[in-house]
């Protein structure tokens, strides 16, 4: 199919093929950063990823509507002030869950993947009620949107790298907290070993209900960011739990490195098949991929030895 | 056991001698405020002799869409514009005499259920007719219990064809009726030669490209560059964009569906695709999904629909304002809502026309029934259940609303087993 082009004409394909497949690896490392704390830390399967996600895309469709009605002069950068909320709002409901719900099964992991498929269909209920079964629209501000012209041929989506800036700054935070700071220093101990934890002192019970409302406020976070790329219905959080948890369970539920590592593998074989071959294809040969590999090392691509 | 409840003048009704005697009572002035229909209504006895829902002054029809799950988001208009017909029937006297009575029962986005619920309103409420359904598999779902109770199923939405039922009216286009016009007129205007096709990957997309392509191959001597499929929910489109940037096509073609839709355009703008220069073709995007996808990333692009909330006739201007007062100022009508607005009406016409609501009679009576009053203009049924209706093309505004270019001159016949295009 490439013997009809011009040398400029492929090479310019290729250059945007090539940040096709890192933006595609910066959503989904931005959809499973939230998913590997909660599961990946806590080994907590939750099934709501999902509509805490796009409980972050509402509140962003709420400010782009307040921010169009009342503040007009502040639209342009609403987006910012968006993704904040849509964190903080995320990351109340987790940790609500967490002490109405999560906490009492935390001995009991299949319950869990019950208990928060239930919790997802009540959130897409609610969200059904409060906001319609229709899609909403959330308006972007005008620098948002279109893309950037490098050369005569190449343009780079503004969007796709407005999520991978923001991926990067997500991805970087979370690195610091949990490598670097003391409330990390924290959670990798409870994780490691829960009762030699709790022995030394360490709130194990804040520590979990912490973790839980980082991991939703962050998917808070990439659902914010989705609006730009994606759908905000009652169901739309749907759409990204079966990616989400395939970029987790094949990076190695406990490591970060994993999460990355499989994101980028995983969103590059994608992209790449999807150029040669067609879309249904290429997600049958990733995931067939990903089956094979998974078969042969059960742990995912990295693992941490941990006692449990 | 609706004896006791009967008022004076109903059971009066029954008999023609009675009637005539009240008539002469009641006077002139009393005559003139009475409902002309209840005096034409007939005894139930010689309009119900298969068992349905009937009684003297009411008769009971099921609706049956999805509330809740994935495609609430589709059907709530369809329901909405059933709802709206039944009341504006029942507004005007009702059907035979006998106001229509809803029984709504929620598909929830799941076939299984959808055939449960078909059952439950057929066999336990015995529903004269049912106004419901929307995905094509929540049809094939309900087909077989819509034949073995002989139920009356009236479908809103276009789809791809290959069927016809005894117990089903298609209410909205088959596929050769919705696409072949709408390609003629984009080789013809917008010279295209040559076609992208992307869609979802089930049945409505793959079968409706297979017409297209076909179409696009024997007739009009153009070539397809590409026809790609996504899963249902698919929300990355970057790579197809750029190997639709690399072949250049004269048209693409979507019909991408449900979520993916929203991810599609909003994907394509932001890669630079203008749509004011590159023309885009798509027969999956109604005002509906404007809502979700946003008017200034879809500004440009060409819909082939039957009908635009913009269409500009009289009957079209008072379903919109009817349906507005209604549901609400800010609500939008696609081309599944106004189909399903259909429906309600070309049951009350052929129950009329029957002279009952017996299934069998209901049926025979439909074809070539024609109904003056639909928003999108005159339509009428075909010997097939399907209905001949006008084929537009419109263009998408910023504001969500269709700008319509193109009518077909014709009624165009329903073929849903198109000759040479299987």
């Amino acid at each position: 199919m490439l013997g009809d082009y011009s040398l400029g004409d492929l090479g310019a394909i290729f250059a945007m093929q090539g940040f096709a497949g890192l933006i595609l690896f910066s959503v989904y490392l931005l959809m499973a950063l939230g998913l590997a704390i909660i599961f990946g830390q806590m080994g907590v399967i939750n099934m709501a990823h999902g509509e805490f996600m796009i409980l972050g895309a509402y509140v962003t469709y709420l400010c782009s509507t307040f921010f169009q009605t009342y503040l007009p002069a502040l639209f342009p950068i609403y987006f910012f002030i968006a993704m904040g909320l849509a964190f903080l709002a995320s990351g109340a409901l987790g940790m609500l869950v967490e002490w109405g719900l999560i906490r009492f099964l935390y001995k009991r992991p299949l319950d869990t993947l019950l208990a928060t498929w239930g919790l997802s269909l009540i959130l897409q209920q609610a969200y059904r009620s409060i906001f319609g079964a229709r899609e909403v629209g959330v308006e972007l501000p005008s620098w948002l949107i279109g893309s950037v012209q490098v050369t005569d041929t190449i343009e780079i989506p503004i969007n796709g790298l407005f999520v991978m800036a923001v991926t990067i700054l997500i991805t970087v935070c979370v690195a610091l907290l949990i490598f670097r700071s003391r409330f990390g220093q924290q959670v990798r101990a409870v994780m490691s070993n829960r009762a030699m934890a709790g022995a030394v002192g360490i709130d194990t019970e804040k520590v979990d209900r912490y973790t839980f409302g980082l991991g939703c406020g962050i998917a808070g976070v990439a659902g914010s960011a989705f609006t730009m790329i994606g759908s905000t219905g009652p169901t739309s959080g749907q759409l990204y739990i079966v990616d989400t948890f395939l970029i987790v369970v094949f990076g190695g539920a406990a490591s970060l490195l994993g999460t990355i590592a499989s994101a980028f593998s995983i969103s590059q074989t994608q992209s790449t098949l999807e150029f040669f071959l067609s879309g249904s294809m290429a997600k049958v040969i990733t995931l067939l991929a990903v089956v094979g590999i998974l078969m042969l090392r059960p742990q995912g691509l990295f693992t941490l030895k941990v006692r449990r | 056991m609706a004896d006791d409840t009967d008022t004076g003048a109903d059971r009066g009704l029954r008999s023609p001698l009675r009637r005539r005697l009240l008539m002469g009572l009641a006077g002139a002035p009393a005559l003139a405020l009475m409902p002309r229909a209840a005096w034409a209504a007939p005894a139930t006895s010689a309009v119900n002799t298969t068992g349905l829902a009937v009684t003297d002054s009411e008769v009971t029809v099921g609706i049956l869409h999805s509330i809740t799950g994935t495609m609430a988001i589709s059907e709530t208009g369809a329901q909405e514009a059933e709802k709206l017909a039944i009341q504006q029937i029942n507004d005007a006297g009702g059907v035979l005499g006998r106001k229509i009575k809803i029984i709504q029962e929620d598909g929830a986005s799941d076939w299984p259920t959808f055939a449960e619920k078909a059952k439950k309103l057929l066999v336990n409420d015995h529903c004269a007719a049912v106004m419901g359904c929307w995905t094509s598999a929540s049809r094939k779902a309900v087909l077989p219990v819509f034949e073995q109770y002989n139920g009356l199923l009236y479908y809103p939405t276009f789809y791809e064809g290959l069927e016809q039922s005894k117990n089903v009216f298609y209410t909205g286009q088959e596929a050769t009726q919705q696409i072949l016009a709408g390609l003629d007129w984009v080789h013809k205007e917008k010279g295209g030669d040559s076609f992208y096709f992307i869609g979802s990957d089930y049945i409505w997309p793959r079968t409706s490209n297979k017409i297209a392509r076909k179409h696009v191959e024997n007739v009009l001597k153009g070539k397809v560059v590409g026809e790609e499929y996504f899963p249902l929910g698919h929300t990355q489109f970057n790579s197809v964009i750029n190997k639709i940037k690399l072949t250049k096509p004269k048209v693409i073609f979507a019909d991408v569906v449900g979520g993916s839709n929203v991810a599609f355009y909003k994907q394509l703008k932001a890669a630079g695709i203008d749509l004011s220069k590159q023309v885009l073709m798509t027969i999956s995007v109604t005002e509906d999904e404007i809502d979700g996808i946003g008017g200034e990333n879809i500004a440009g692009a060409y819909a082939c629909m039957k009908y635009f909330q913009s269409i500009d006739n009289e009957n079209n201007k008072a379903f919109v304002a009817a349906f507005k007062k209604m549901w609400g100022e800010k609500t939008v009508i696609g081309d599944v809502t106004q189909a399903a607005y259909l429906g309600p009406f070309l049951w009350k016409m052929a129950c009329e026309k029957a002279g009952s609501f017996d299934v069998d009679k209901v049926v025979a009576a439909s074809p070539g029934l024609e109904f003056k009053g639909a928003p999108e203009g005159y339509v009428k049924i075909d010997e097939n259940h399907h209905l001949w209706s006008k084929t537009r093309v419109g263009k998408a505004k910023t504001d969500g609303q269709f700008e319509i270019v193109y009518t077909s001159p014709e009624l165009i016949k329903p073929d849903p087993f198109p000759k040479g295009y299987q």
